[in-house]
């Protein structure tokens, strides 16, 4: 009982985290037609300047200047190199992200070295919020998820109640006609990049300490944020809610679990020999599996339901 | 007379809550030029959409000499026999001109998804692909690719494409747009030759391709037909001549 | 009227004469090349030219963009190492020379499997699915290491059974010629494919999907019959590569390995046939030549293909091609001196950004080692400000040359291609 209420808690705060990603691909996918795929790779930078200002200055002002930096750069980068790609196609514009996370990877490693960095989380931060039983559910998990809701709310807020929110959501599905009503395409897709990979370094800065901090982090989380984005629907933000904490609950639990085929029919009274052919297949258990889930949900949603929970647009 | 070549049966269309084909009766014979008409916005091009299988009715019937297509992908209705051309140029831009219109040919000849067959020697697809580029006047442009072409001579591949494959039933969708009026009289000719013994659908604006080239006209305003006749019965239509040309900018009026 | 639809003879002379260029270059490779590190390297290309060709097929003919192209090679190697193991071990033999055929059928099965669920959707859903799967079949390599070996991968003995004619492939100039017989098998076999119907109609719906149907093309099964063939190549490639490095491990089924025929295939150029096979050359002298000289060589790579996709979306082969056309209409000459200045800015600021990167890689990752590092030649001290002076003035006139030139060459090129087009249209009439 105490594992489930832990993991669904724990679950719930992975998946906002991933969502706090997967909506910024999502703004950028759907107002520019451009996937980023450097989009990790803000979230990667964003953690390294929070370990980097956090160590100088503070995590506070790591969790307010570290989002701000890496929104400033991601504008930079619009404005620099992806502006110039545009007329070229969005095939173009996407090869240009990707060969920008190889160069960031680069980059990171150059400055801060290709071992993990100790990014810690901040004292008055650490340790339990509650124990249930033997369980701890931490502060930190806690401050993720009040960080992650606070800025759904702010988004949500952005994109219903202030103009420049309402011309985002014009262009969400229709971005042609916001282009002919003649507002400012180009800076505004500077905003929206920029602050796409703004809500991609509040991520780094708040998951970097929480997970790992590390050039890899970028391909690790990279490919899940992709899988999320199709799984909730090209283009729907709250899709993307949906597939994010439904990812992060899948592979929450799955990676505590050790139940496989094997101990299943280990508890209706079949035990299987290993010289069986199929054992390995059997005895994989669930914690072992959990890595492919999002993976094969995504299969299974292409051959399913092909639009995503809750798509709107074809790509 | 037998089943009529394109036949419309209460079609209706909705966009959300918006209804823009508020049940559509049309009948086309074989054989037929009909031109579709009506002010901008009536959905004369949603209807092409529908009958062609982009869009899907939201009820009514569409049937193609007989058969039900209302329910078809667009690939199957054109394998049925209909092809249809496109307001905004949809040509394969970084292939030749030659090369566009036999791939226009390659399903109706059969040689369908063959890796096998090489294609410099499929003379029955090189010749048709000649013949059509030939009658649409580009054989000269032959190579160039056909991004590269003047847009009156991309207006005249686009239809080279739509016939190219030999289908009974030709949809045009504006296909005049955008052209002076010597472009347009050329086109005028070229529909003509290419589409005769073919039923032609025709979506125009302009007035005098319409009343040289139609049999019949249907006239659509908000999603509905509120005339179908001859061009002279048309012209005298009160119920027309309110709707339509009370609406309509004056130097249009080549009536 | 005639006068265009004249039989090719002219054109398919030279087209003899580039396959057998191409037949000749392969043969005489190794004897201009013939040490043993070159060899290998000629060995690599050639499993790495198949895999391009066959990532070609779907990127650059039927506008299709994978980030999981190596699933397909990489179990095409899993299986032709089994079945080396098994040829070996006498349970099902197999010769050496038709193992990389059951990597392209390994390929080919799994091109059908997968393709089904990737191929549902199109454009960037498509790519994106791409890396699901790349990373599915990746992460599951690791589980079942009774297939895929583990961490140590698969290893097997390419030397088995009776050598046939003297010939065992166990020395590496024997494995050379192997490689080179199925490239060039591959090769025409790819390039025939591409004058096929559904090879055309492959190029309508790169160009324009949604016309493609209304000609009477399930666009969708267009892509799926591509993606197959295409993985049926691949999986040769990964059998040739199991044969070459006789291991085989999860790396080959890797996103990281995507990635690199990605990046080698675009650098190549999509938009010709022979692009990926230069681009294939390219990439692999640059990832394993650049690598034993420089830290930095993904950083250079990284940002070589993003100029590329800036500047030169066409690739190599495109930057050839324009140069070859303007040789052919006698335009190049008139423009070589604006060429050579605005290159030889463009080199100043290269070398300056390659003194600033390697000077900051010595002091960030090597500075155990001491201050001091080689760069062309000469001993810098990176401590001292005085090679990053030098640097930085570089730089600074190389920027400023190359901003001052740029337009006035941009004009000249772009009037002298302009010239070129007015004289295709010019000649029709």
């Amino acid at each position: 009982m105490e594992f489930t209420v832990i993991s669904l808690l724990n679950g719930l705060s992975y998946g906002l985290l991933l969502f706090m990603l997967s909506s910024g691909l999502t703004l950028i996918f759907s107002m520019m037609g451009v996937l980023n795929f450097a989009h990790a790779s803000f979230y990667m930078i964003g953690a390294y300047l929070g370990f980097a200002i956090s160590k100088s200055v503070g995590f506070w002002p790591a969790l307010v200047l570290a989002p701000l930096m890496v929104g400033l750069a991601g504008a930079a980068v619009e404005r620099i190199g992806l502006r110039a790609v545009h007329k070229h196609g969005h095939v173009s514009e996407l090869l240009f992200t990707f060969g920008l996370s190889y160069v960031m990877v680069e980059l990171v490693q150059l400055i801060w070295g290709r071992a993990a960095v100790p990014y810690p989380i901040p004292p008055e931060l650490d340790g339990p919020l509650f124990t249930l039983y033997a369980l701890a559910f931490p502060v930190y998990r806690a401050f993720m998820m009040l960080v992650a809701l606070l800025m759904l709310v702010a988004i949500w807020l952005l994109l219903t109640r202030t103009r420049i929110g309402l011309v985002i959501q014009a262009a969400l599905t229709h971005p042609e006609t916001v282009e002919a009503l003649g507002h400012n395409v180009p800076r505004m897709f500077m905003l929206v990049f920029g602050g796409g990979c703004a809500l991609a370094g509040l991520a780094g800065v708040i998951g970097g300490n929480a997970f790992v901090t590390e050039p890899a982090m970028a391909a690790t989380v990279g490919s899940i944020i992709f899988v999320v984005v199709v799984v909730g629907g090209m283009g729907s933000l709250a899709g993307a809610l949906l597939a994010s904490i439904l990812i992060g609950m899948i592979q929450t639990f799955a990676v505590a679990l050790d139940w496989s085929l094997l101990s299943g029919l280990a508890k209706v009274g079949f035990s299987v020999s290993p010289e069986f052919p199929v054992y390995r297949l059997l005895s994989i258990t669930l914690a072992e599996v959990a890595p492919i889930l999002p993976y094969m949900l995504l299969v299974l949603m292409l051959i399913f339901r092909p639009k995503g929970l809750l798509g709107t647009r074809e790509s | 007379m037998s089943v009529p070549a394109l036949e419309l049966r209460e079609v209706r269309k909705q966009f959300g809550s918006v209804e823009i084909i508020r049940g559509v009766n049309l009948a086309v014979n074989k054989g037929e030029r009909l031109a579709i008409i009506g002010p901008n916005g009536a959905g004369k091009s949603t209807l092409f959409n529908l009958i062609s299988g982009r869009f899907g009715v939201s009820s009514g019937e569409i049937s193609l000499n007989g058969q039900a297509i209302q329910r078809l992908a667009p690939y199957e209705i054109n394998r049925i026999g209909l092809s249809r051309s496109f307001q905004i140029t949809n040509i394969f831009h970084r292939l030749s001109v030659f090369e566009n219109l036999r791939c226009a040919v390659l399903w109706s000849l059969g040689y369908r998804y063959s890796f096998w067959h090489k294609l410099s020697a499929l003379k029955d697809a090189r010749s048709q692909a000649e013949h059509v580029m030939e009658s649409i006047g580009l054989s000269w442009r032959r190579d160039t690719p056909a991004g590269l072409l003047t847009y009156a001579e991309q207006r005249a591949l686009e239809i080279g494409i739509t016939v190219a494959g030999g289908a009974e039933v030709i949809l045009l969708d504006e296909p005049t747009a955008g052209m002076s009026r010597s472009e347009s009289d050329a086109a005028v000719n070229l529909i003509s030759k290419v589409t005769k013994d073919k039923t032609l659908l025709m979506v125009e604006h302009d007035m005098s391709v319409v009343f040289g080239l139609a049999d019949r006209i249907a006239v659509v305003v908000y999603g509905e037909v509120i005339a179908c006749d001859t061009p002279a019965a048309i012209r005298e239509n009160a119920k027309v001549q309110e709707a339509y040309l009370g609406s309509h900018a004056p130097d249009q009026e080549v009536l | 009227m005639s006068l265009h639809t004249i039989n090719y003879s002219p054109i398919n002379t030279g087209r003899w004469f580039v396959w057998t260029g191409f037949i000749a270059l392969l043969i005489l490779a190794p004897m201009l090349f013939s040490s043993g590190g070159s060899l290998s390297l000629l060995s690599l290309m050639g499993t790495i030219m198949i895999f391009a060709l066959s990532y070609n097929m779907l990127l650059g003919q039927s506008g299709m963009l994978s980030f999981g192209h190596a699933v397909y090679s990489g179990l095409g190697a899993f299986f032709a190492i089994h079945a080396i193991n098994l040829s070996a071990s006498n349970s099902f033999f197999i010769p050496l020379s038709l193992v990389p055929l059951v990597g392209g059928i390994a390929g080919l099965t799994f091109g059908i499997l997968f393709g089904y669920v990737t191929t549902k959707r199109s454009g960037t859903t498509f790519s994106m699915i791409s890396l699901g799967i790349v990373e599915l079949v990746f992460a599951c390599s690791l589980m079942f290491p009774g297939f895929f070996g583990g961490e140590g991968g698969v290893s097997g003995n390419r030397v088995f059974g009776k050598a046939l004619m003297g010939v065992s492939f166990g020395p590496q100039i024997q494995v050379y010629y192997l490689i080179a017989a199925w490239l060039l098998i591959s090769t025409v076999a790819m390039f025939a494919i591409s004058h096929t119907p559904l090879g055309r109609i492959a190029n309508a719906v790169r160009d324009n999907p949604e016309r493609a149907e209304f000609i009477g093309y399930d666009t969708q099964r267009v892509r799926y019959l591509m993606l197959i063939l295409s993985g049926f190549f691949a999986g040769i490639a990964g059998g040739l590569s199991a044969i070459n490095f006789e291991i085989v491990s999860a790396e080959n089924v890797s996103a990281a390995r995507s990635g690199a025929v990605l990046l080698f295939t675009f650098i190549g150029g999509i938009g010709f046939f022979f692009g990926p096979l230069l681009g294939a050359i390219i990439g692999v002298l640059l990832t394993v030549m650049l690598s034993e000289i420089t830290k930095a060589w993904l950083l250079y790579l990284g940002l070589f293909f993003i100029l590329m996709v800036m500047y030169a979306p066409g690739g190599l082969a495109s930057i050839i091609m324009m140069n070859f056309r303007l040789m052919a209409n006698r335009l190049f000459m008139p423009l070589l001196p604006s060429m050579l200045k605005v290159s030889s800015a463009g080199l100043l600021v290269f070398l300056s950004m390659v003194m600033f990167i390697e000077m900051t890689y010595h002091l960030s990752l090597e500075s155990a080692q001491g201050t001091t590092i080689q760069l062309f030649g000469a001993q810098i001290d990176t401590a001292q400000p005085s090679g990053w002076l030098i640097a930085a003035v570089a730089f600074i006139v190389g920027v400023v040359v190359f901003l001052r030139s740029r337009t006035s060459f941009m004009d000249a090129w772009d009037e002298a291609n302009a010239e070129i087009e007015r004289r295709i249209a010019g000649s029709g009439r």
